[in-house]
């Protein structure tokens, strides 16, 4: 079974969200979402500074078995993409939650993006 | 878990990366049971499989020894690729790919009815392939009594028959050492989980392609098919034009041979980050061609792959990735062979 921290936010696409004390907001791919693809070996971040619109596909994960987008739950600014991935992809598999977070965006306000529950991504989760 | 042929097969069992360092640098186990043994019985069985493969049988001289080969149609297609095993003049052991299976033993009953050998498919026969540096080593105890100083001594590409149900051959498709096992279906859970208890690495279809892509070695249905030639697909060195012998699909090979084929199929090294995949585009400066197999190769840490191409193509290409062009380098496989590179970086 999959991990799913009741304190974050999920979308639909299989990405967590967790607000931070200075209000940004990290955001990465779910331990589902890491154990579907498998052993991840290359990881694109976005650079900082690069402007997002809520849906934009804004990093790539690639695993042995697939490529995959992952999309910005929101719009706003990329703060900073994690560095670390380039050199250690693996880091998702072994952290997704924690090391291995994708990027950080401060939101630009306005509509929030629909978001999900624990409880209602796990429903997500389950059916596929 | 995965439909292969239809059967249902697992990627995994855990990390596939994992799975694959267990076979270059110690033991894994593959269950290979969708594999189809086929025995081949009667005296013409020999001149039956000179006509039938592309690959020379007339060279088995030893009991035991093995052959891999292309199975032909008459304009060159390759109906399968397969391995086939001199067992004695009234037997041959052919073990054939399941996807093909059906029309294979089809057409070899064609052709064997004629000539009196009867075609035998085994699926009362489990496959167990136990590959890596130290996979003979750990599977030797775990065999029957009876058969382990045989199969102990076998030579590259042997195999031995032990009472028609339990076979020993030392084949693969990892490019490592090891044996493949065939045995009676319901002794192979037990001998499963006796390799296990031995501390061999259960490893999935996704190490399998990981392992065979570095070593080099053709999936069909991937990298050729019927609508090419061996010499269009890396396996010219399978094919034996020499002599008077005459199989099927000699003439067809001859003349591509003659004017040179159009195209060829060989390896490819990624440059820069990505994934080669199959079907992704690959502009040379002799022109266009596809990848027919590509994966990341945990031993290199970097994205290989086989590619078909006009035949002049050579050096530095270009692969379309997900709309960008990635600069990649054609190079003769294998990629790695006993745990060792064999190309440089």
């Amino acid at each position: 079974m999959s991990q799913i921290p009741a304190d974050l936010r999920y979308t639909k696409s299989h990405e967590w969200m967790r607000t931070l004390p200075d209000g940004t907001v990290e955001i990465g791919i779910t331990d589902h979402a890491q154990q579907s693809l498998g052993d991840l070996v290359f990881v694109d971040v976005p650079e900082a500074g690069r402007q997002l619109a809520a849906g934009d596909a804004c990093a790539v994960v690639e695993s042995v078995k697939a490529a995959s987008d992952v999309y910005s739950p929101m719009a706003g600014e990329v703060v900073a993409g994690n560095a670390g991935l380039a050199s250690q992809p693996e880091l998702i598999n072994r952290d997704p939650y924690g090391e291995g977070w994708i990027l950080r965006l401060r939101p630009a306000g306005g509509t929030a993006a629909e978001s999900l529950d624990a409880a209602a991504y796990a429903a997500v989760a389950a059916g596929g | 878990m995965v439909d292969f042929g239809g059967w249902d097969m697992p990627v995994a069992y855990g990390s596939q990366i994992e799975e694959h360092h267990a076979v270059r640098r110690d033991a894994g186990m593959f269950d290979v049971s969708h594999m189809c043994a086929v025995d081949l019985r009667g005296a013409g069985v020999r001149p039956l499989l000179l006509r039938l493969l592309a690959n020379d049988v007339g060279r088995l001289a030893a009991p035991g020894k093995a052959l891999y080969s292309c199975m032909l149609r008459p304009d060159g297609g390759v109906i399968d690729d397969l391995i086939a095993c001199y067992l004695d003049e009234k037997w041959f052991r052919l073990v054939v790919n399941a996807g093909t299976a059906d029309k294979d033993l089809a057409w070899i009953r064609e052709h064997a009815k004629q000539i009196g050998v009867a075609v035998v498919p085994r699926r009362d026969l489990a496959i167990i392939a136990v590959q890596g540096p130290n996979a003979r080593a750990k599977t030797l105890p775990l065999l029957p009594d009876a058969n382990r100083a045989a199969a102990g001594s076998l030579g590259g590409f042997f195999g031995a028959a032990f009472d028609d149900e339990w076979f020993v051959s030392r084949t693969g498709y990892t490019g490592e050492d090891g044996f493949e096992v065939a045995l009676p279906a319901e002794a192979a859970a037990g001998f499963w989980d006796a390799l296990r208890a031995a501390g061999v690495a259960p490893c999935g279809l996704g190490a399998r392609d990981t392992l065979r892509l570095e070593a080099g070695m053709n999936l069909y249905g991937s990298d050729m098919d019927e609508t090419v030639t061996p010499l269009e697909s890396g396996l010219a060195w399978t094919v034996a034009l020499d002599g008077n012998r005459d199989f099927i699909g000699k003439s067809a090979l001859e003349k591509q041979r003659a004017g040179g084929p159009a195209r060829k199929l060989t390896g490819l090294l990624l440059l820069d980050r990505g994934v080669l995949r199959s079907h992704q585009k690959v502009f040379s400066a002799a022109g266009e061609g596809e990848v027919t197999s590509g994966t990341f190769s945990p031993t290199l840490e970097r994205s290989i792959g086989l590619v078909r191409l006009p035949a002049a193509a050579a050096g530095s290409v270009e692969v379309d990735i997900r709309g960008k062009r990635i600069p990649a380098r054609l190079v003769n496989p294998p990629f790695v062979r006993n745990g060792k590179p064999k190309i440089e970086i």
